[in-house]
């Protein structure tokens, strides 16, 4: 009866989270403008989203920032984790603590800081200022990744590789990165997700013209109902799912195949990193 | 290894995160004159006068009814998670994260079509012969999409604390002879309280500094903190004082991080916001 009690609470929530969304979904399919309204099904909204100049060029922008942001910050973010996780003292306390400012700061704040910063210095808002502000916001999430792999990782591995007769640069290069791999990539996929789903950042360091998704949307919606949204909702819901699932799956085949235990913890962590993002 | 990689990383952070910082607290501090611009407090007075007094406290008043509701919610909903009531929890864990994945505007943009005068809710309770809700452009509205898009904060550090607590210290609790309720007040809720602590934080913080919830499902009527730093930057135009407002909100996240690791002990929540 608890038990009953128990889970039947925890599906209220479940219902709580997902009507919404569901609602949206069903909507989407709804050959009716007014929203009480069931007016048979159609596909009409997504072929109107489809025919949308706006919509689709928004994005286009969003992939590629998300692609360039991510590619750019999990550089930049690989090596400057290699380098924090080297220094020591003083050094490294302040720049970890720069490094934890835009992950702390409100998203509001970065974004207003970043738009000061390209209208003093007189760069145009648009393609170029996105992009720098994503790489920004990115780069931390790429160390935060990485650096635990490093601290996994065995400190004779690279001495062994100078002593076998390796330059710096190929120690790092043929074996720590290989080593690092599974944080970088994480690091990398966190990075693409921030980015297309940033908003705020983004909205205070566009010009005009150029406009991402969440943009786009934010227009929309500020001037009401939209059924095109809740066809574009719908697709990119289904979309997340999927590859939440095949990640999932993937990563519970890992845990079976390694079963040293030491993994359970690792999904919460990477799934709470996203969290950052609202 | 070497510390050159650094390198790269230093210069985009002095570019990009400390610089801009710097001229955030110069806009704030000075007022603009024909000369240039002197340093000046005026832009913090601006910020005490009533009306945007009002607004500070509004935004406060809002995020913390949000953060108790999440926790009141949430809890039970941990506590349910953590215990022995559904067998797949990789799954129910799963459940409570996909909704965060998908993008926050359309979550937010989701409840028009449900709280809309002739929208779903309404469209459900006027066939079972209830009243209407009319509650979409109020604070009511504002209060609820800021439950809906924080209560996984405050769900998922509270479970990963409780489903770590060991079983035994449970046990031992009951056979020393602590009926239920004592063993929830006495042991597992002093023992979860870092993760409420984390909780609190991921919900309040974003609560406190949103413009998006407040402008799509408060119409534009209720003037956040977050809302007014928009006007100034977007609108109005005035850096100066919207600088200011951002010092105060940053001043205040500062505060609010230190009382919260202060309870928290060791363990750090930073990571995960």
């Amino acid at each position: 009866m608890v038990r009953f009690l128990k889970r039947s609470y925890l599906y209220l929530v479940f219902a709580f989270l997902y009507m919404p969304i569901a609602v949206l979904m069903v909507y989407s399919f709804n050959d009716s403008r007014s929203r009480g309204v069931w007016g048979g099904f159609t596909l009409r909204w997504y072929v109107e989203l489809f025919q949308d100049r706006t919509i689709m060029s928004s994005l286009y922008s969003t992939l590629l920032i998300g692609v360039i942001s991510a590619i750019v910050a999990t550089i930049i973010g690989t090596l400057a984790a290699i380098g924090i996780h080297n220094s020591r003292g003083i050094q490294k306390k302040i720049i970890m603590n720069i490094t934890y400012l835009p992950v702390l700061n409100p998203e509001i704040v970065t974004a207003i800081s970043l738009m000061i910063l390209f209208v003093f210095a007189r760069v145009r808002l648009g393609y170029l200022t996105l992009l720098l502000a994503h790489i920004t916001f990115n780069i931390p999430y790429v160390i935060l990744s990485v650096l635990p792999k490093l601290r996994q990782l065995n400190k004779h591995l690279y001495e062994a590789a100078l002593d076998l007769g390796s330059t710096p640069a190929q120690a790092l290069w043929k074996v720590i990165i290989p080593e690092i791999m599974p944080g970088i990539v994480t690091g990398m996929l966190l990075a693409f997700t921030l980015s297309i789903d940033d908003f705020v950042i983004s909205f205070f360091t566009t010009g005009s013209g150029v406009s991402t998704l969440s943009i786009t949307i934010y227009s929309m919606a500020r001037r009401g109902i939209n059924p095109k949204i809740n066809a574009l909702s719908t697709i990119m819901f289904t979309f997340v799912l999927l590859l939440l699932i095949v990640v999932n799956v993937r990563q519970a085949r890992e845990e079976k195949k390694e079963r040293n235990g030491k993994h359970g913890k690792k999904q919460v962590s990477s799934f709470g990193a996203k969290f950052g993002g609202a | 290894m070497k510390r050159t990689t650094l390198f790269p990383y230093v210069i985009w952070m002095a570019l990009f995160i400390v610089v801009p910082m710097l001229l955030v607290l110069y806009y704030a501090f000075s007022i603009p004159t024909e000369a240039g611009a002197t340093w000046s407090l005026e832009n913090f007075a601006r910020f005490f006068e009533p009306i945007y007094i009002r607004v500070l406290g509004r935004s406060l008043r809002l995020a913390l009814i949000s953060t108790v509701i999440c926790l009141l919610l949430g809890y039970p909903a941990a506590m349910v998670m953590a215990g022995n009531a559904f067998n797949r929890k990789n799954v129910i864990l799963l459940l409570f994260v996909v909704p965060m994945w998908m993008n926050f505007l359309l979550r937010t943009y989701a409840w028009l079509t449900l709280l809309e005068r002739n929208g779903v809710i309404n469209v459900l309770l006027t066939n079972l012969g209830l009243p209407g809700l009319n509650i979409l452009y109020t604070e009511s509205a504002v209060v609820l999409g800021m439950v809906y898009n924080f209560l996984p904060f405050m769900v998922l550090p509270i479970y990963s604390v409780l489903s770590k607590i060991d079983k035994g210290v449970i046990e031992a609790a009951g056979d020393l002879g602590a009926n239920s309720f004592r063993v929830f007040t006495k042991v597992v809720l002093p023992l979860s309280l870092p993760g409420v602590v984390s909780g609190i934080t991921m919900v309040f913080m974003p609560a406190l500094t949103t413009f998006v919830i407040s402008r799509l499902l408060g119409g534009g009527q209720f003037t956040l903190i977050g809302n007014l730093i928009e006007q100034q930057f977007l609108v109005v135009g005035d850096w100066g004082f919207g600088s200011s407002i951002s010092v105060v909100m940053i001043v205040l996240i500062l505060l609010s991080i230190a009382i919260m690791s202060f309870f928290e002990g060791e363990e750090k929540s930073v990571a995960l916001w």
